[in-house]
């Protein structure tokens, strides 16, 4: 058998998996959201854009767009910072690196759905730990409109800055200590050395983190749906979450795929800038 | 040499303090109910097995960690065994429009959940697959796979050439070669994909809530979603079902920290 067959017939049953599973579907969703389906009432019948139509004056759609907005620049810009942070704190770790290792990456290993039910926890007016430190002020976190979204954030950035501070820590380890040393000759510490070796050399990667978190942060679903359910008021609803509602409980198989579609081409849009930013890297490199 | 001991000793503590909300967990599942609610001391004044015992004799969580554990073991092998043949194509063969694919697998592994969701759960009910194991193993697998086989790829692209040519020397066949040179050398690459592909699954939710129905298939993170309270939230209870639901997690985070982070750091690189 020829290299070129061998090689089809290896991919073949991925491609056949990812086609039928993957690829498939996102194709379907699109001829879904140009039509009305409510499969309790058996109505199915073509729609065309009035979806989307709708969905341009449709107030809730605004304020879901909004919040993912919201939770999207506030969470990424959050952690890309503690990341960073993180990183530059680990770098001198000699003794206990495991140890520091794995206490980073278990908010990340954990299930969204058990960060989601421990900060419920966490939360709670009268038996959590927050209020308790606080010196036991009643606060409701959760159920206030003006402090859900805050706090919401608070446990995805929890959940996610140790994926930033990985990536982070991995490049710094990979600086040559002599580049510092050198600097110092030169009369740069601190504050300079950092201006002028680590940022130029971080920056690269840490774009890399933005773009991944902000890949996931417009996907979110999870942690949102559990904790807050999208609630007070719709503070929290995201783009998720109003797509899921519109599907699994009111039934609009049609409306609700159209708002994944919107998602889709938010998340495409940012995959697409990262393609060209891997491949500017790969040419300049 | 001192101060350098008690830095590493600051940010290891630091560190603890930052995955308290874990540990505040682990507490709060060995409280007695009694001291839960008002919280009045941070620390219990003694330690109960009665949340466990509850939540694993009254509850659904040990049929749910059964559906978790068979569905992600199986969705991880479907993935790895698809993903390992493809990577050794994409990385050692001519393949026609290799380049397409490829980057059709980086735009995949981008795919949003909630905009596949909707038609993947008509096909799965025209098959007859909801509320199956089937479903979701097909479903985790497809999802990660775009991940694994990249990954997979990168690693065998690292195997030094000249062992294959050796073996083809020898005599052996592309396939013998695979099997026996290339598979065993691309090792600690496939544990890292199955690693990261075994937590995917094991932490999927949306489509694990939308596609079940029944305890038939209900995994770990949809029988925490819906654990059910009579009167009140048993808060105890949860924080239990949330420890058991976190094992597999933390055991791969302690044990197999050293594949997990090269799969993670090769995958963000995509070098």
């Amino acid at each position: 058998m020829s290299d070129r067959r061998l090689g089809w017939l290896l991919l073949a049953p991925a491609l056949a998996l990812l086609g039928g599973v993957t690829v498939y579907p996102a194709i379907w969703v699109i001829w879904l959201s140009l039509q009305y389906r409510i499969p309790v009432f058996s109505i199915s019948r073509w729609a065309g854009l009035a979806h989307y139509a709708f969905l341009t004056v449709d107030p809730r759609f605004w304020s879901a767009a909004g919040v993912t907005a919201l939770f999207a620049v506030a969470s990424v810009t959050l952690e890309c910072g503690l990341g960073l942070g993180m990183a530059l704190g680990l770098r001198g770790q000699r003794h206990g690196r495991r140890a520091a290792v794995a206490l980073l990456l278990l908010a990340w290993a954990l299930p969204s759905v058990v960060t989601a039910k421990m900060f419920e926890w966490l939360y709670h007016p009268a038996g959590g730990l927050v209020n308790f430190l606080l010196g036991g002020r009643p606060v409701n976190w959760l159920g206030d409109p003006a402090l859900a979204l805050p706090s919401l954030i608070a446990a995805d950035v929890w959940r996610t800055t140790p994926f930033v501070a990985l990536l982070c820590y991995a490049r710094l380890l990979t600086i040559p200590a002599e580049l510092y040393e050198a600097a110092e000759v030169d009369g740069a510490a601190g504050v300079q050395a950092f201006a002028r070796i680590t940022w130029p050399l971080v920056r690269p990667i840490l774009l890399v983190a933005l773009l991944f978190r902000t890949l996931d942060a417009l996907r979110a679903f999870d942690l949102m749906f559990v904790l807050t359910g999208g609630g007070p008021a719709g503070t929290t609803e995201t783009l998720t979450v109003y797509a899921y509602r519109a599907l699994f409980q009111t039934l609009q198989v049609g409306f609700g795929s159209a708002i994944g579609v919107v998602v889709f081409a938010l998340v495409m849009v940012v995959a697409i800038a990262y393609l060209r930013l891997i491949y500017r890297q790969e040419a300049s490199a | 040499m001192r101060t350098g001991r008690i830095r590493d000793g600051l940010v290891l503590a630091a560190l603890v303090l930052y995955a308290m909300p874990f540990f505040w967990q682990s507490l709060t599942s060995v409280r007695p109910d009694a001291e839960l609610l008002p919280l009045s001391h941070l620390l219990p004044s003694r330690l109960t097995m009665v949340h466990y015992d509850a939540v694993l004799r009254q509850s659904l969580m040990p049929r749910a960690l059964l559906n978790s554990l068979g569905i992600a073991l199986s969705s991880t092998a479907l993935a790895v065994g698809l993903g390992a043949l493809a990577g050794y194509a994409l990385a050692r063969l001519p393949v026609p429009g290799r380049g397409v694919i490829l980057l059709g697998m980086i735009a995949a592994t981008a795919f949003p959940q909630i905009a596949t969701v909707s038609p993947l759960y008509l096909l799965m009910r025209a098959l007859g697959l909801r509320d199956t194991w089937l479903a979701l193993i097909l479903a985790n697998a497809s999802f990660a796979l775009p991940l694994v086989i990249w990954l997979l790829a990168g690693f065998i692209r690292e195997i030094p050439r000249a062992l294959e040519e050796a073996a083809a020397v020898d005599g052996a066949g592309r396939l013998a070669t695979l099997r026996f040179v290339v598979l065993p050398l691309v090792g600690p690459g496939m544990a890292s994909a199955a690693l990261l592909a075994f937590l995917f699954s094991w932490n999927e939710f949306l489509f694990a809530y939308s596609f079940t129905a029944t305890e038939a298939s209900r995994t770990v993170p949809v029988a925490l979603a819906l654990f059910p309270g009579v009167f009140e939230v048993p808060w105890g209870d949860i924080a239990a079902a949330s420890l058991l639901a976190s094992l597999p997690p933390v055991l791969i985070v302690i044990g197999f920290q050293r594949y997990l982070v090269r799969g993670l750091l090769a995958g963000a690189l995509r070098e």
